[in-house]
């Protein structure tokens, strides 16, 4: 199968899992990330069954030399626990809270036309390119890591 | 509750998919900033997002999930805000829920384990702070 189906089949795969679990529905994750008497657990099921899938599959490609069809794994090599990750996540976090969107329930939302996602979306794509541009118009010599972190950043996610 | 193990099954078989497929990282943020760069890589970031959009259209159409279209319905000034954040915040931390939530824990890494745990938390402390202060409103 060619790099591009397997692709395809996995944001299918994705496409579905977000939908059939309820993530598209912002109000399901503001459920789980509001601490009241209506606390709605859903989203710690989906990332824990998620990630228990997932580790058992990245166990068992692991025993293969190659993918099925690229020459190599392309794993995130970062491993510092730096201020960016930390100031990054945070910055996540609040808009997460503010809005119940996180990218992909937020692409799947616009694609299927509600406006929630419409909106979230246009000022997700300005904030990341915002974010692309300081980083090609920083100054090196006043930010350290930043050509390393930024290597890192494709990889992690 | 059955619903959220089946879905999040299938994100975590997307996850095996891609990285058995093809040595990818399934985290979205990452995904959807690819795709405006130019590179090789262009092809198969642009092949998961149609994926992901075509499918989620049809499964929510066949699950009868019905879209919000009344926009006064909306707090838009909040959406714009929380927009702006996780655009900002998600490429400044290297990922998102998918990269380093589902992703980064299965691979165990330290760097995502501490990213998730900080997004959860903030996530929990800034949604609670807003409905407690809405309520107040």
């Amino acid at each position: 199968m060619k790099p591009i189906f397997w692709a395809l089949l996995s944001g299918a795969c994705f496409g579905a899992g977000l939908v059939i679990s309820g993530m598209t529905d912002p109000e399901v994750v503001l459920a789980f990330l509001t601490l009241d008497a209506s606390w709605n657990p859903a989203l710690i099921v989906v990332m824990g069954s998620a990630v228990v899938v997932a580790s058992l599959g990245f166990a068992f490609a692991h025993r293969r030399e190659a993918p099925f069809a690229d020459p190599e794994f392309h794993e995130p090599t970062a491993s510092s626990l730096d201020a960016r990750l930390l100031l990054g996540a945070a910055t996540f976090g609040v808009g997460w809270g503010l809005s119940g969107y996180c990218p992909g329930p937020a692409i799947v939302g616009a694609a299927s036309i509600d406006v929630r996602a419409l909106i979230f979306l246009a000022a997700y794509l300005v904030g990341s390119a915002a974010y692309e541009w300081w980083l090609s118009n920083a100054q090196p010599d006043l930010t350290p890591g930043i050509a390393m972190s930024a290597g890192a950043s494709a990889g992690d996610g | 509750m059955v619903n959220a193990l089946i879905g999040g099954s299938l994100i975590g078989l997307a996850a095996v998919l891609l990285f058995a497929g093809i040595g990818r990282i399934a985290g979205i943020s990452g995904i959807s900033a690819t795709v405006f760069k130019r590179s090789t890589d262009q092809r198969w970031a642009l092949a998961f997002l149609i994926g992901l959009m075509v499918s989620g259209i049809l499964v929510g159409w066949l699950l009868d999930k019905q879209p919000l279209r009344d926009l006064s319905a909306v707090n838009v000034p909040i959406l714009l805000l929380g927009g702006l954040l996780v655009g900002v915040g998600t490429r400044l931390g290297s990922g998102c829920t998918s990269g380093h939530g589902v992703c980064g824990l299965a691979r165990r890494s330290p760097r995502s384990l501490v990213a998730t745990l900080t997004f959860l938390s903030v996530g929990m402390a800034c949604a609670t702070a807003l409905a407690y202060l809405g309520n107040q409103l």
